[in-house]
């Protein structure tokens, strides 16, 4: 069980720095006149996420919205890994010696818990934040029942679930989706060579979506989880 | 896992794809991003339009304030020409009006004097006649004698 994952640890890092040195790149070379192609569609993602993160999180961006876009490319740049056919770099992993290799970061779920659990101890450190450690204990004993004593290991029950399903439930839904999604291509891939390009395309197709979906998702779910730890309800 | 036919379905499936891709999602988000390059350009064109069409319109309004500016400079000149012209005006005016009292003035002392040598002569003839008559001590025919009388105070 100490194992480590070092394929998801080579491929969420590879993609990692794909992500910095494209958006570096763009950002050092930035103009204020008429961008380039590479500042238009860095800006575009940027201006998408900021937007996003304004209309859910009311508090200051500086740290939330760099976090947002941060988990929205390196989660789609995870998931997109998903398209590549699935057994093309296993097979070249074993030319190097590589027995087994899984190129979705996603698919692993030490990766979507190591995320999730990132989100899960800002979550904490905004409620904190947001309320004070006063106003955090004060939520935690006495909502949503009231402050009558006898209720109180309730409250605390309940948040403490409540807590727990948050970055359980994020790191579940993306590895849920891209471990079936890649489960399928999998299954696909069983098929006669012949017969194999008329689901793989449709799930192909369909997984673009997917892929940008479930890294919306968690973006999105990220920042409302911030969110309501910051507000004072 | 050895190269087999398995991974040769899944690359004629990956080029299906990208094909795909090149078709029907590549297009639209290339349109959009240089739809929004163009909107950029747009923008900053005419961002710079509107700069220079100030520019213009600040030289203009510098223009016409010097145009007005010089405008009342010359009416103030004007005016201060007519007032000077006013003053010189109406000095000469009292001037003449001064000369023409002074000319009445004159006439008039003239006129007064002549009348009171006149009114003089007159008396210095009446006291000849009234010495000449106490002289002679008899009546004296002033009728007859008028026209020498007269004579006498003519001369005087």
């Amino acid at each position: 069980m100490m194992a480590l994952n070092l394929d998801t640890l080579f491929f969420s890092t590879l993609l990692g720095l794909v992500f910095i040195t494209v958006f570096g790149l763009a950002a050092r070379r930035a103009t204020s006149g008429v961008p380039g192609k590479l500042q238009n569609f860095v800006e575009v993602i940027v201006e998408f996420i900021d937007t996003s993160v304004k209309e859910s999180f009311h508090g200051p961006r500086e740290f939330v919205a760099p976090l947002a876009l941060t988990i929205f490319v390196w989660t789609f740049l995870w998931n997109l890994m998903d398209l590549v056919p699935v057994d093309l770099l296993p097979i070249m992993g074993t030319w190097f010696g590589l027995e087994y290799l899984r190129v979705v970061p996603a698919a692993d779920m030490s990766a979507t818990f190591a995320l999730s659990l990132s989100v899960f101890f800002l979550i904490l450190v905004y409620s904190v934040k947001g309320k004070g450690w006063g106003g955090f204990a004060k939520e935690m004993l006495f909502h949503p029942f009231g402050s009558f004593p006898l209720l109180v290991p309730a409250n605390v029950l309940l948040n403490i679930v409540e807590l727990l399903a948050k970055p359980l439930s994020l790191s579940l839904r993306l590895f849920g989706n891209l471990y079936a999604g890649e489960l399928i291509f999998i299954l696909i891939a069983l098929l006669p060579w012949w017969a194999q390009w008329v689901p793989g395309l449709g799930w192909a197709i369909y997984h673009i979506l997917v892929i940008t979906l479930q890294a919306f998702i968690f973006m999105t779910l990220t920042v409302v989880y911030l969110s309501l730890a910051y507000e004072e309800h | 896992m050895g190269v087999n036919l398995t991974l040769v379905g899944q690359l004629i499936t990956f080029t299906l794809f990208v094909l795909f891709t090149m078709k029907f999602v590549w297009p639209p988000l290339t349109a959009a991003m240089n739809e929004r390059t163009k909107r950029i350009a747009d923008g900053l064109a005419a961002a710079e339009k509107g700069q220079e069409a100030q520019a213009d319109a600040e030289k203009q309004v510098e223009a016409a304030m010097l145009a007005a500016r010089t405008e009342a400079a010359d009416l103030v000149a004007q005016a201060q020409k007519r007032s000077n012209d006013m003053v010189v005006e109406a000095k000469d005016t009292a001037v003449a009006e001064g000369e023409r009292m002074l000319e009445a003035a004159r006439a008039q002392i003239e006129q007064e004097s002549n009348a009171a040598r006149d009114k003089l002569r007159g008396e210095v003839a009446a006291l000849a006649l009234a010495g000449a008559e106490k002289i002679l001590a008899r009546e004296i025919d002033a009728a007859s004698h008028e026209q020498m009388l007269n004579e006498l105070a003519g001369q005087l």
